[in-house]
């Protein structure tokens, strides 16, 4: 399902955004953006090279038992508002926190008429458990929709305004 | 991301056999893929250009390759746009994760 040439394993994801590059970076790297798309976790990054990256469970998270700190990382580089390099892990489980740090690359580009290409590179290299969520194929089992479901609720967020209502698995 | 190019893109056989072959595995390159397909080079290059366009693959060059790559994101756009299935429970979906994979150890 992922790429696995020259033993790295990375998946990409582009999305158009009509906004500018310096709000969606605000978007990716502000907490009270953070929790308004995708899996809404709060995340809080110290933007700096070495800087510390942690995403805590919002409330409707914790009502349902998960840990305070559900992922984090370290940012490796911050060219705002063009590029993001962060090592990311998650932490939700045991099982998912003893997997590698993964690598996700933000590169945001202002092309035509005032819109953003937001590309995402995550080298899940080691973390085959993660690779499976953020490509949605858990989706079925109450995972939601990984970074497909996070880029279209970023869009349509900063396009409307709007939440995009969670997909929260079956019923 | 123009829908209607998506929806062309998504209209072809062979297109679809392509973004099948890259769900399977990623990061193929040209002659990769034209190995799977009954069809000239230009032929596939053709197509992969129209998948670009329609923004269902992103490539990366990777050395002297160019790394082909499915990206899921204007099909989950359609999906958002055509079917409604979503609820208002909010943001649970991670810790329903956490419950399967707890209950199945």
């Amino acid at each position: 399902m992922t790429t696995t040439n020259s033993s790295e394993t990375i998946q990409i994801y582009r999305v158009y955004i009509k906004a500018a590059p310096e709000t969606v970076w605000e978007a990716i790297t502000k907490p009270e953006w953070t929790v308004q798309y995708g899996y809404a976790p709060l995340s809080e990054y110290e933007l700096r090279a070495g800087g510390t990256f942690r995403s805590y469970a919002n409330e409707g998270m914790k009502a349902l038992g998960c840990p305070d700190v559900i992922s984090d990382g370290e940012v490796i580089e911050v060219d705002p508002p063009r590029k993001l390099v962060q090592t990311w892990r998650m932490t939700m489980t045991p099982e998912m926190a003893s997997e590698a740090f993964t690598r996700v690359t933000y590169d945001l580009v202002p092309v035509r008429g005032g819109v953003t290409k937001l590309t995402v590179t995550h080298d899940v290299t080691g973390a085959p458990m993660w690779a499976a969520i953020m490509r949605g194929e858990s989706e079925p089992h109450g995972a939601g929709g990984g970074w497909s479901e996070i880029l279209s609720g970023l869009k349509t967020l900063l396009e409307t305004g709007q939440q995009l209502p969670f997909q929260s698995g079956p019923e | 991301m123009d829908d209607n190019l998506v929806f062309k893109a998504l209209g072809d056989p062979t297109r679809r056999f392509l973004l099948d072959l890259l769900f399977e595995r990623e990061g193929r390159t040209l002659s990769e893929l034209e190995s799977q397909v009954d069809m000239t080079r230009i032929g596939v290059m053709k197509h992969l250009r129209l998948l670009e366009a329609a923004g269902l693959v992103v490539t990366r060059r990777s050395g002297r390759e160019k790394l082909h790559y499915l990206n899921p994101v204007p099909i989950r756009l359609i999906h958002d746009r055509w079917i409604d299935k979503y609820t208002a429970r909010h943001a649970s979906a991670l810790a329903n994760l956490k419950t399967t994979l707890e209950e199945q150890k």
